[in-house]
């Protein structure tokens, strides 16, 4: 007898992108544009989209005010790796900048080590909020890594109407 | 494009379609323009065209906030879809905003 099992292989990579661009502001859109077109396939909800494209704009702009100081520098890079493992998505957002001295600190909500640039503090918690999980690597002069997942496809296009 | 508005004692701010660190460091450089030049009182954000916005919107908010608040002005938030109202609330700004429902 011949039983045959059907299988998920949630393990395999299915897609997979890395793009590097400068550490300019305007290449803030320019993020959010790639991944919302990387995930699209996976026919995320409005809400999902929004999700994603708001924590990658957090992560991106993190890179470029903290990481590398607001100087708009060309060859300061960000780096942007993005993978789906079926319906998971991993996004890693790594810069070659300063570093963070204490990321615990830096995560809390509304701690921010540059009020005068206006910023509010709530970088990390929105990433926090919007996706499924979040790891963040960083050492001094060396630079920081941040790596979301979110599983795409887990709202239902009438729940997301409200 | 954003753009701006004197009414009476509002300066009405209609923000652009998203707001993200590199619109708000324009935004809030003109608002504050507006309200040191006109003398305006208050603050209207009106958010009727903007489909996204991350946690510089918050900073715009707020820095605003903080420049008219000490001489009793007060900010509003109008025109917010459920996404913009959600990221307002979850930074607790309707402590400080009020947030008008269309």
């Amino acid at each position: 007898m011949i039983e045959i099992i059907e299988k998920k292989d949630t393990e395999r990579i299915t897609n997979e992108m890395r793009i590097e661009f400068a550490a300019i502001s305007d290449n803030e859109s320019f993020a959010r544009m790639a991944i919302a077109a990387f995930i699209a396939p996976l026919n995320p909800t409005l809400e999902e989209l929004s999700d994603v494209k708001t924590a990658v704009s957090e992560a991106v702009t993190n890179a470029i005010i903290h990481g590398y100081e607001n100087r708009s520098r060309l060859d300061d890079r960000v780096y942007m790796k993005c993978r789906l493992q079926g319906d998971v998505l991993e996004v890693e957002v790594a810069d070659r900048g300063i570093g963070i001295d204490d990321i615990r600190m830096a995560m809390e909500p509304l701690y921010t080590s540059r009020p005068e640039l206006e910023r509010s503090g709530m970088g990390f918690a929105f990433m926090e909020a919007f996706m499924d999980n979040l790891e963040v690597q960083s050492e001094p002069d060396i630079g920081t890594s941040v790596k979301m997942y979110k599983k795409i496809g887990t709202s239902s296009w009438i729940d997301s109407e409200e | 494009m954003e753009d701006f508005k004197v009414i009476d004692n509002y300066l009405m701010i209609r923000l652009p379609d998203e707001i993200d660190h590199h619109k708000s460091v324009d935004i809030s450089a003109k608002a504050d323009r507006y309200i040191l030049s006109k003398k305006v009182g208050n603050v209207v954000f009106d958010f009727e065209r903007t489909t996204f916005m991350d946690s510089s919107g918050i900073g715009i908010i707020l820095g605003r906030y903080k420049k008219i608040s000490c001489f009793g002005g007060k900010v509003y938030a109008i025109n917010a879809d459920n996404r913009i109202r959600r990221i307002l609330l979850m930074s607790g700004l309707q402590n400080i905003v009020e947030i008008v429902k269309a």
